[in-house]
């Protein structure tokens, strides 16, 4: 296949294709979910997965999210790989107690005996002006919870690569799509998609020597828009697409940050008891004597998620991510 | 060695005692719903209705459907994030705010609002949500209404304490909360009714039956032979009752309310409805069911069942009609004018109600906000 061929797609093509590819390959795989079928979901990711592979395959079940998971944790008991989608972010909430005391730890309780190979789908992250739970960044509750993998992607060509990864993953992946990606696009072509990497990789989106952006999901392109600002400044930054938040790749990460001996984390989610708190600790434990300056921080403000007028003070943007960048003790260096 | 084998009288020593004779804790009976939506418009009780509590239910239909067309229009004009309109449903709306009194307790979804503002909520303020402002535009306390709900079925076991708690103060107050037939999947749903009926708590439970839950018609949401047999199982009443039918709705829920506040305990209601529009505006209906469904509940609407009824009795005339008209458009006059004025935000709110005591840390956050504006502030 030509390049001149390749018609751009958006995340969401690509994240129905993965799905689509998946059940045609493996029998064993399920879709299912809250208006996954006849509708296509509400961001339509599941479009035409129901009319290909019948109702059986891809369910419009019963509106309860406990009730989703609880007996996708039966199906995967019996053989099936579910592919489960909880509609946002805030309405995963009441499948928490599935997810943290069955899916994560049924391995660990079984003694490797019964798996749990099931992909647990949340669109999250804000920037689409919802109203009140509809962007919600929860990954913090994910990771601090052993058994689970969590992976987000923020290209067309990693929601394929990463959901195909997830759905043959024999353990269990919370998979977070960022809700604003939705409709980015790329030239990317399903007839010659990128190699399915394991899950577990971080990747460099941007090469730099003067700091390392540390980050993931939604906050991925606007790390790349400051990289891109900060070339006025002087500053040569590197970014980092973590992509797998569990398990954490600290070889890529602490490779770039020993480089450029400084680094800044940046995500939606909130500062405190966030995602930050746990890699900026990880960076500092490992390379402590290559830093220049602290590991900081850029996250979403410690409220609940503000109203769609307010969400472009919490969400961390450009502006922010250079601040943080600017307060690297560049004097002490030179 | 079984019993029969043994011999003469020593049988009668092996032979298990039988169990207590079993008594259902409750007769079913008197719990079940009609087979058919309780109605009376159409029917021969129409004619015994109070003609000012018709002329009222009319009077307040017609402007809850201009309300909600208003709405639409301003969401459609970028003044609201996302409407969930209830056109089609207003005789639910209506009913609700109506069966309660000043005392009592709303605990709405976000489907909602015109049920809010029947109740004497201003419409900005119920609103607001919607708009995207802030959250709850209006303090729960001074109407009695509980902020509007968006996780489903989550606001039900709300409505069951409040409702408790009332009692156990000794004050007859009665919560109604309000959900969709989706919602009643929820595991919240079941806990709330239970929760209800064993404590004897005085709420009432009204389901809008809309047909669907988004995309998803009931038939995939439940196998039970209605929403309101559901009540049986948790012992308590259920009633069926034709949700366009305003007169038969507020019949039904007053019972319901009289029932709870004198000590009689929870209801659960099942009303039939049909969501005209789109799930929100976001939403594209053809995706999953006809126009000539649509159509077939247009001739089952519920303003013109009312207009029917009232014309037949000579009730209502052209002025009469005419009246309300202007009434409603009054309202959404106001409505627009109101809504077309951007609201005053002050982002530093952001951190002014995450605790009752702020904490040092949003103190420190906030302070970088601050700069921030400062500084937007000093570039313009
Ligand atoms: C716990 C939870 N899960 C999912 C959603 C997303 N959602 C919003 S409305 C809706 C459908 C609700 O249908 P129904 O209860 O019938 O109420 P209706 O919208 O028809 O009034 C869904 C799935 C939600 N708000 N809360
Ligand atoms: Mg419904």
């Amino acid at each position: 296949m030509t390049t001149a061929a390749v018609k751009p797609a958006t995340m969401a093509q690509a994240l129905q294709r993965a799905m689509r590819d998946a059940m045609a390959e493996d029998p064993t795989v399920h879709v299912m979910g809250e208006d996954v079928g006849t509708l296509g979901g509400v961001f339509r990711v599941t479009d035409g997965l129901a009319k290909e592979f019948g109702e059986d395959r891809c369910t419009d079940t019963p509106l309860a999210e406990a009730g989703i998971l609880g007996t996708a944790v039966g199906m995967a008991m019996y053989g099936l790989r579910p592919v489960v989608e909880m509609q946002f972010d805030a309405f995963a909430y009441p499948a928490f107690e599935q997810l943290i005391s069955h899916v994560a730890r049924m391995r660990n309780r079984t003694r490797g005996g019964m798996a749990m190979p099931i992909t647990v789908r949340v669109p999250y992250g804000g920037g689409i002006g919802g109203v009140e739970h509809h962007s919600d960044s929860s990954e913090a509750y994910y990771m601090a919870t052993p058994g689970l993998h969590v992976v987000t992607p923020a290209t067309v060509e990693d929601a394929y690569g990463l959901l195909r990864a997830s759905i043959a993953s024999d353990d269990p992946v919370v998979f977070l799509e960022p809700k604003r990606l939705y409709w980015s696009k790329a030239k990317w072509s399903p007839d010659a998609p990128a190699a399915v990497e394991p899950i577990g990789r971080a990747v460099v989106r941007r090469s730099g020597r003067s700091a390392t952006l540390l980050t993931y999901g939604p906050s991925v392109p606007v790390c790349m828009e400051a990289a891109q600002a900060a070339e006025a400044e002087g500053w040569d930054l590197e970014v980092v697409d973590l992509r797998s938040l569990v398990p954490f790749d600290d070889e890529t990460v602490c490779a770039s940050v020993r480089r450029t001996g400084r680094a800044v984390v940046v995500h939606e989610s909130t500062g405190f008891g966030g995602p930050g708190g746990e890699i900026a600790a990880r960076v500092t434990e490992r390379c402590f004597h290559h830093l220049e300056a602290p590991v900081l921080r850029v996250a979403g403000f410690d409220i609940p998620y503000p109203p769609p007028m307010l969400e472009r003070h919490h969400l961390p943007g450009v502006d922010r991510v250079l601040d943080a960048v600017a307060r690297l003790q560049w004097e002490a260096a030179s | 060695m079984t019993v029969q084998e043994l011999p003469g009288s020593a049988a009668a020593a092996y032979r298990p005692t039988p169990p207590p004779a079993w008594q259902p804790r409750t007769d079913p009976a008197p719990l079940l719903p009609d087979a058919e939506p309780y109605r009376v418009l159409g029917t021969e009780a129409a004619a015994s209705a109070d003609p000012e509590l018709l002329l009222r239910l009319y009077a307040e239909l017609v402007r809850g459907r201009r309300y909600n067309a208003q709405a639409t229009a301003l969401t459609k004009q970028g003044r609201l994030a996302v409407y969930p309109s209830s056109t089609g449903q207003e005789a639910c709306e209506v009913g609700a705010a109506l069966a309660l009194e000043d005392r009592d307790w709303l605990f709405p979804s976000y489907r909602d609002t015109l049920a809010a503002v029947a109740r004497g909520l201003d419409p900005v303020q119920a609103l607001t949500l919607l708009r995207g402002d802030w959250h709850t535009g209006y303090d729960p306390h001074v109407h009695r209404v509980a902020p509007l709900c968006t996780p489903l079925a989550t606001q039900l076991p709300h409505a069951v304490g409040l409702a408790h708690a009332a009692r156990l103060k000794g004050d007859d107050v009665v919560a109604l909360a309000m959900i969709g037939d989706g919602g009643t999947s929820e595991g919240d749903f079941h806990e709330a009714l239970n929760f209800a009926a064993v404590w004897n708590a005085p709420v009432v439970f009204l389901v809008q039956n809309n047909g669907f839950a988004i995309s998803v018609p009931l038939a995939k949401q439940t196998a039970a032979p209605s929403l309101a047999h559901k009540a049986v199982g948790y012992g308590m009443p259920g009633r069926l009752v034709d949700g366009n039918d305003a007169v038969a709705v507020h019949e039904v829920l007053g019972e319901a309310v009289a029932r709870a506040r004198r000590g009689g305990g929870p209801t659960l209601i099942e009303a039939v409805t049909y969501r005209m529009d789109a799930h929100t505006n976001a939403d594209d209906a053809t995706r999953y069911r006809a126009d000539s469904e649509v159509e077939t509940w247009r001739a089952h609407d519920p303003i013109q069942l009312l207009e029917r009824e009232l014309t037949d009795r000579g009730l209502l005339d052209d002025e009469g009609r005419q009246a309300a008209a202007q009434a409603a458009e009054t309202m959404a006059a106001n409505l627009r004018e109101r809504m077309n004025a951007d609201p005053v935000l002050d982002p530093m709110d952001l951190f002014a109600h995450v605790y009752g005591r702020q904490t040092a840390q949003l103190r420190e956050q906030a302070a970088l906000l601050r700069a921030e504006l400062d500084a937007e502030e000093e570039a313009r």
